[in-house]
């Protein structure tokens, strides 16, 4: 029994050490959390310093105490090689849960425990602390409709629900009509959408009071302003992508130009060129929609990012792609949409599931020239006289929101990745 | 017997650097014929300027009647008539084996699905391959990937075949199952132009042996006078290395 070192576990005790660890990195946790959940704190006769480092001294020792290699423990194992593999990941590992612990009461207070969703007023929320979440359920027609007229909200939602359905078209497609999905969704879905967008939520035929798209917003214009957006953009990145690879200078040089030149100037001037300079250079009796203008400035845009993404998916193909292609007796345009475009855009799914959700999340740059989506409501509402001071649970509502939507494209697009893997 | 495929005083250049110096050579209707000679010395060259995958600066190639220049519409048509077998396969990793073969006589050649897919099994299966059909070439050995290659070339039916160093980059225990099914086609009649160094190959099935070195044809010859008395001391030497 000599020479043991306490703090370096041999394998013949291990069990013991295992034991001692373990319940030190839980008192340790255990100290945090009571001083979190409930200011007990149990060591106030330590002085200042020693006091606050209490647990993660705790901690640390019982976590060094537990490092083994091959421990035999399986779950040992795998907690000593992922997060204490030495001290300093082992402190990491503590500050982190610590962390966490200590901010759970106060957020969990703010937004739920003393935060108040009754009432029509703000003064159901007068004298709480917490979130005021009636303000969010106040204004929420407002945050998904803007000003559309409320009594005419049932027509966005009929449009949504037709657009949905559309889309899911793909999955019941059998035998023959699998070979025309891709023109389905390429040409004829964008056309179908464009239709029920215009005549259910513009009206102005059948019966239907015709709506200005000044007064749309909310949550429905963004996923207006993003759907087409994202639509339209990415069979123009192809096509400049395809471009800018070209054999005729012409050709190339005219995209390279276009790409450089949209890529140079920042969205918000677009935005602003588009509402203020572009009808300058209109016949003066002609009139396109703001919306229309703005969607397709969002476009021409974010089409340069989506075909420089492209060009990188191209130029990752070997040589031997296009000679094969070529010498099958296959023209420019067959190479390109059955053997070089399938494998290009395969590897840049991750490439433009990045750029669409910078496109998604750039939508609320439309307030420059007036349209209010979803963050540009929140910045009216929160300037309403009557209910200053919310802009705090506006802003969470809102992240929650984009947070919902991003993160919905981005496990599809992990989901497209996977699905579309094949080994080289 | 009249020439399917001409070339006269065929030159090119990459830059500066020219790669092909007065290349002649006449390959009749079922001729099978071999090219050698040291790497670099523009074997690959040669064959991939006889689809016009590369573009020759000087000279005329005439391919089955039709002479290839920038003036050459439907360029598309010629190759269809000319297959191709590559050194690294490049069989297209997205599709299944079937789908491989079937792509271009559906769309290039407009043949009716079920007929090409029929069609192209049977290919398939002269080169031993057919139960491999519904998997994807990253699912194949070499050998296989190899053999799938040549019948995708196949289901277009060509008049000629290329073949560019096509075992070379095969593991030898593979080499062999490769070159049984070039045998297998050259004894169909097919009009074949291989640049490989299997001289066994060569020995068995060639017509004509072609030597190249630096650019030029140093040595073109019936295949029994080629390796038995050979003219020039570089032809020699190559032989005495590779032998
Ligand atoms: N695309 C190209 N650009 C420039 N040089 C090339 C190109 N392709 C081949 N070469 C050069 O041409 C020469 C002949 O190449 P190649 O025909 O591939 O020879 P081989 O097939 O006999 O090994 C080599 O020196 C090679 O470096
Ligand atoms: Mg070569």
């Amino acid at each position: 029994m000599n020479n043991i070192n306490i703090l370096k576990p041999n394998r013949e005790n291990f069990k013991i050490f295992l034991y001692i660890g373990s319940t030190l990195v839980f008192l340790g946790i255990f100290d945090v959390f009571l001083r979190s959940f409930f200011n007990l704190n149990f060591v106030t006769f330590l002085p200042g310093i020693i006091n606050f480092l209490f647990p993660l001294i705790l901690g640390l020792a019982g976590l060094q105490m537990i490092r083994l290699e091959y421990s035999g423990l399986k779950s040992v194992d795998l907690i000593n090689r992922s997060v204490n593999n030495n001290t300093f990941n082992a402190a990491l590992t503590l500050s982190i849960i610590f962390l966490a612990l200590l901010a759970i009461p106060p957020s969990l207070n703010w937004m739920i425990l003393d935060a108040n969703i009754s009432g029509n007023t703000k003064e159901a929320c007068a004298g709480s602390e917490g979130a005021c979440w009636t303000y969010i359920k106040v204004w929420f027609r407002r945050f998904m409709y803007g000003m559309y007229p409320n009594e005419f909200h049932w027509r966005i939602n009929v449009a949504f629900i037709i657009l949905i359905s559309f889309a899911f078209v793909g999955f019941f497609a059998k035998g023959k009509f699998k070979n025309y999905l891709t023109f389905y969704y390429a040409i004829a879905y964008p056309i179908i959408a464009f239709l029920i967008i215009y005549f259910l939520i513009s009206g102005g035929s059948f019966g239907l009071e015709w709506v200005e798209t000044n007064a749309w917003g909310g949550l429905s214009l963004t996923f207006i302003v993003s759907f087409f957006g994202l639509i339209f953009c990415f069979p123009l990145g192809m096509i400049f992508a395809l471009g800018r690879r070209s054999e005729l200078p012409m050709i190339r040089y005219i995209s390279i130009g276009y790409i450089e030149f949209w890529r140079g100037v920042p969205l918000i001037t677009v935005l602003f060129m588009s509402s203020v300079m572009f009808p300058m250079f209109l016949p003066a009796d002609t009139f396109v929609d703001k919306l229309v203008r703005v969607v397709a400035a969002i476009v021409l845009f974010e089409a340069a990012y989506v075909a420089e993404v492209i060009r990188g998916g191209l130029q990752a193909l070997p040589k031997g792609q296009y000679d094969a292609a070529k010498s099958l007796g296959m023209g420019y345009w067959k190479m390109q949409i059955f053997v070089i475009l399938p494998q290009a855009l395969k590897l840049v799914i991750p490439g433009i599931a990045n750029t669409f959700l910078a496109l998604v999340k750039d939508t609320p740059l439309i307030f420059v020239v007036g349209l209010s989506e979803v963050v540009g409501m929140l910045q009216m509402a929160k300037t309403n006289p009557k209910w200053l001071g919310y802009a705090m649970e506006g802003y969470i509502f809102a992240s929650i929101l984009f947070w919902a939507i991003c993160y919905a494209m981005s496990k599809y697009s992990q989901y497209l990745e996977l699905k579309y893997k094949t080994d080289r | 017997m009249s020439a399917i495929i001409e070339m006269k005083e065929v030159n090119k250049w990459f830059g500066d650097f020219q790669v092909l110096k007065d290349i002649n050579l006449e390959v009749a209707e079922k001729q099978k014929i071999v090219v050698c000679g040291p790497s670099g010395s523009g074997k690959s060259t040669l064959i991939r300027c006889i689809n016009r995958l590369e573009e020759h600066q000087k000279g005329t190639i005439v391919v089955d009647g039709n002479e290839l220049s920038e003036k050459t519409k439907d360029i598309e048509k010629i190759r269809a008539e000319v297959g191709m077998v590559f050194q690294q396969f490049n069989l297209f990793p997205h599709l299944s084996i079937l789908d491989n073969c079937t792509l271009a006589p559906i769309w290039v050649k407009k043949t009716p699905k079920k007929k090409a897919e029929e069609f192209a099994m049977r290919q398939l299966d002269q080169v031993q391959i057919a139960d491999q059909a519904a998997k994807f070439p990253g699912q194949l050995s070499g050998g296989q990937q190899q053999r799938a290659a040549l019948a995708r070339a196949l289901c277009m039916e060509p008049k000629i075949m290329l073949f560019d160093e096509p075992t070379s980059a095969l593991d030898p225990e593979m080499i062999k199952e490769v070159l049984d099914a070039m045998v297998n086609l050259a004894k169909q009649g097919m009009t074949m132009i291989v640049v490989t160094h299997e001289m066994g190959f060569a020995k068995e099935v060639a017509d004509e042996v072609v030597f190249m070195d630096e650019g030029m044809i140093v040595e073109k010859a019936k295949t029994k006078e080629f390796f038995d008395n050979p003219k020039n001391e570089r032809t020699k030497l190559f032989l005495s290395q590779i032998l």
